[in-house]
């Protein structure tokens, strides 16, 4: 259990200097991240349109872990289709919680696999999807209104 | 066997180490405990009271005639009166087995506040109220249209005592105030506030979970209404807490939970209830863990409250004074008069990442919002690090956690 493992590089820069911080001014997703056991927060606004995330920005306050994922994640599913950044997700999490999975979506070589470090500190895990999870969250609750 | 204890002899840190077999476990050689607010690790002496009920004489209480019963009965009463005495209680069936303090908070909550608590009335807390003594009251609030108030902190951790008298007014019904607070280590003047509250003719819990394990204690000398701990925060096991309450108190209230083993007698349509302390204790106990808190007692008397204390603020000014010396530090709570608990943060590292850098040492602190959202609010922070220093740490253990700072600080310099 090296600690460089957790902190990679690419995730300490992406904490230094996030990505992607903000609000995006016509979003039509709103949706909040908390994690109620060490109060790490995180805001994502998006705007989906036609099934592609057209836009994604975020604010928050947490760890290095938290907001460096949140970062990478709002990098990484910018213009993609809704379907991919699914597949993304599942596989994200495959990835930090150290499951098999299909290497389809995230090669060795994508900041994405960065994070693969986490799965060897359990209690990191959480960090590391707060913003995945409630991407994931905002973007069902988006197909949702539009299927009604 | 207790000796006499006596200030002037200090506690023999190095032979109270050897009760704690997780020290020596192995994988934890070189294990830094820095959580004792959290959990206390467990003696040999309470792990051997459990195991010797459970191996010698598991059997279930008050109901049996035969001999095996007859010595659980006697453990978990025996228990009972070792913690009256412990407490300063004026009677063994003021003292409640709960699984903890917050189920103890919670009985006071059901079968109290939703009994007395009327539309109008004053709940006071204080801001540095753990969620326990919190969230039970404004749901009691919500429920009975009482209102809650809270007696502020000021920027030293301390709280504002002197709007006591401007907060407490005749419709102030029930004062819930820690003895000790989790987060900023601050050592509440509780005597104040009770005598303060019964001139307004308010009740007064005190949640002694934070205090109990570091300071001697007398409800009576405090003139406690209720006073709530937990056995696993003071070398005891999980799963056991105390509700100490007045007999008039306690008699008035409602049982909470209600079954087996708290009836004087049942017919078909209607019971009444037996009598204190068992009106409170239906179902089967956790007999195993109150026998187990009677012997963490024992322990904690033989060593000694007040030399325990001692050593607590021996570290306590230890590590405070090394803190206070780093720039890039800052330390929560009081300087003066406080418990081994110490909130801090290193100036660009989240607290989250303090704890990983320091288990990767380890040394195992707390991180996070500690339950207690209500002065992270006021701090303005999302969360902070902790390091609680107990009985078995010494001041080699603070030198390594003094010198993790550093280190942690410079394996991140490049990102802050």
């Amino acid at each position: 259990m090296d600690l460089d493992d957790l902190y990679q590089e690419i995730i300490l820069e992406h904490y230094k200097e996030p990505k992607n911080q903000g609000t995006v001014a016509d979003a039509n997703v709103h949706v909040e991240g908390r994690n109620p056991f060490c109060g790490d927060e995180i805001k994502l606004t998006m705007l989906v349109q036609e099934g592609i995330v057209q836009d994604i920005k975020f604010t928050g306050s947490g760890c290095a872990i938290s907001q460096s994922s949140a970062s990478v994640m709002t990098e990484h599913i910018k213009g993609k289709r809704v379907e991919e950044v699914k597949k993304l997700f599942e596989e994200f999490g495959h990835l930090v919680r150290g499951e098999e999975h299909m290497h389809e979506q995230i090669d060795d070589m994508d900041e994405l696999s960065a994070f693969q470090g986490v799965s060897a500190f359990p209690t990191r895990v959480k960090c590391a999807m707060l913003a995945w999870n409630a991407m994931k969250e905002g973007i069902e609750k988006e197909l949702e209104r539009y299927a009604e | 066997m207790a000796i006499a204890e006596s200030i002037d002899d200090k506690l023999d840190v190095a032979d109270v180490r050897k009760h704690f077999p997780i020290f020596s476990h192995p994988g934890n050689e070189g294990l830094v405990y820095l959580d004792s607010a959290a959990t206390t690790q467990r003696p040999t002496k309470v792990l051997d009271a459990i195991r010797h009920f459970n191996e010698e004489y598991n059997s279930n209480i008050h109901r049996s005639a035969y001999k095996l019963a007859e010595k659980a009965t006697a453990g978990y009463e025996c228990a009972r009166l070792l913690i009256a005495q412990f407490t300063g209680a004026a009677h063994s069936h003021e003292i409640i087995f709960t699984r903890g303090a917050t189920e103890a908070i919670n009985f006071v909550m059901r079968g109290w506040g939703e009994k007395f608590l009327k539309p109008g009335d004053e709940i006071l807390l204080s801001e540095m109220e753990h969620h326990s003594n919190l969230v039970p009251w404004q749901v009691a609030a919500q429920k009975s249209g009482a209102k809650l108030k809270f007696i502020p902190f000021d920027d030293n951790g301390e709280l504002e005592l002197g709007k006591l008298d401007d907060l407490l007014t005749a419709r102030t019904r029930l004062v819930a105030i820690t003895h000790a607070s989790n987060v900023l280590g601050t050592r509440v003047d509780v005597k104040r506030i009770i005598d303060a509250a019964h001139a307004a003719k308010a009740v007064v819990l005190v949640d002694g979970a934070q205090h109990v394990p570091h300071s001697p204690l007398n409800v009576q000398d405090l003139d406690a209404d209720f006073y709530v701990f937990s056995g696993h925060k003071m070398l005891g096991p999980m799963g056991i807490g105390i509700l100490y309450g007045k007999e008039a108190l306690l008699d008035a209230m409602d049982p909470v939970l209600y079954g087996g083993s708290m009836i004087d007698d049942v017919r078909q349509y209607e019971s009444t209830w037996a009598e204190l302390p068992w009106k409170f204790e239906a179902g089967t106990q956790n007999i195993p863990a109150v026998i187990g808190l009677g012997a963490a007692i024992e322990l904690l008397e033989e060593w000694g409250l007040r030399r325990i204390e001692e050593h607590d603020k021996m570290l306590t000014s230890y590590v405070l004074r090394q803190l206070e010396q780093i720039d890039f530090v800052t330390v929560y709570g009081p300087r003066e008069h406080r418990n081994p608990v110490i909130s801090f943060a290193i100036q660009g590292i989240h607290a989250h990442d303090i704890a990983t850098f320091f288990d990767s040492r380890n040394i195992a602190i707390r991180s996070g919002h500690h339950c207690a959202k209500l002065i992270m609010k006021k701090l303005n922070i999302s969360a902070t690090a902790r390091a609680s220093f107990y009985l078995y740490n010494t001041t080699e253990h603070v030198d390594l956690f003094v010198d993790a700072i550093h280190k942690a600080r410079g394996y991140f310099a490049r990102w802050i």
